[in-house]
């Protein structure tokens, strides 16, 4: 496993908030040439600490003004169920994520809508219709944080 | 703000390729460079671009464990929601909080390096968290779709 000294973290902190910085604008941060900045970076990629790119959108400003948190629990279960469950449930455009859980629910999944309206369209149409789904419990998102984690 | 079609083809393009250099962008969206960047500024200092953000891989730093926490306040104290939130922001641990309308109030995704290091993060930050009237917890065994793509 890769080894991270201060000034890496202190990157990955950085990056977190904004991956547009460049290796010049990290060198002249944390007192480093760019080259040394750049081999960082390269380092942290190559390793797949950093995972690629997140671009934040105000949803909202967008027209979609509702996200919900559902917990699905499988009906019947079964490897062709869970099978057929994922692949169905990963074309829905207005599911943004699929998790698969251990606890009181098999899948977690967000899903964004325009409205409430909306939200009961995609439930009934495309959720409800889902290979297997049994009970169904769902939580609309009033707020969303994202936190820097334990860099340290 | 106003965002038109434009707007959302760029969009479109930068939540199918968030990696992608700003010159191949505005060819996939079909507009000038020159363009794009005003754009893409209007679109940031209008609040519809959040910013981007770099993505961490936990496991690849060596954090196996990811668990879904979702917690009942007691909600006839005033001040549950505030003192949880403050509380559990100073968790290092805690990488995103998210609150809700719904059984649940609130919900937190902590990490830790393996499920020993978990029970020891769950008893010495997670239950001395304030207000806790419930809660249940998701152990996450695959995330099988994860984007921010909203469909514009």
């Amino acid at each position: 496993m890769i080894a991270l000294d201060d000034t890496d973290r202190a990157i990955l902190h950085a990056l977190a908030a904004d991956a547009t910085l460049g290796a010049g604008a990290l060198g002249r941060r944390f007192g480093l040439s760019q080259p040394a900045a750049w081999r960082r970076v390269k380092r942290l990629e190559e390793a797949g600490v950093l995972a690629g790119r997140r671009l934040v959108l105000d949803a909202q400003a967008l027209g979609f003004g509702v996200t919900v948190f559902l917990g699905i629990k499988l009906a019947i279960k079964g490897r062709i169920s869970f099978e057929d469950f994922e692949r169905a449930v990963q074309a829905i455009p207005e599911v943004q994520v699929v998790q698969h859980v251990l606890g009181r629910f098999d899948y977690r999944l967000k899903v964004v809508a325009r409205d409430i309206a909306d939200f009961e369209r995609v439930l009934r149409r495309r959720i409800m219709t889902l290979p297997g789904v049994g009970q169904i419990e769902a939580n609309v998102m009033l707020s969303e944080e994202r936190r820097p984690g334990p860099l340290g | 703000m106003q965002v038109d079609d434009v707007d959302r083809r760029i969009l479109r393009q930068m939540l199918a390729a968030p990696d992608a250099a700003r010159a191949e962008l505005a060819e996939r969206a079909g507009v000038t460079a020159a363009s794009l960047w005003r754009r893409i500024e209007r679109l940031r200092e209008g609040g519809v671009i959040r910013g981007e953000e770099a993505v961490i891989d936990w496991r690849a730093l060596g954090w196996a464990v990811e668990v879904s926490l979702r917690f009942t306040l007691e909600k006839a104290h005033p001040r549950a929601f505030d003192e949880f939130l403050e509380a559990a922001r100073a968790v290092p641990e805690v990488i995103e909080i998210q609150t809700f309308l719904g059984l649940t109030d609130v919900r937190l995704n902590v990490i830790a390096r393996d499920m020993a290091h978990y029970q020891e993060i769950y008893r010495a930050r997670i239950l001395t968290l304030p207000h806790i009237a419930e809660m249940d917890a998701l152990m996450l065994i695959s995330t099988l779709k994860d984007s921010e793509a909203l469909p514009l």
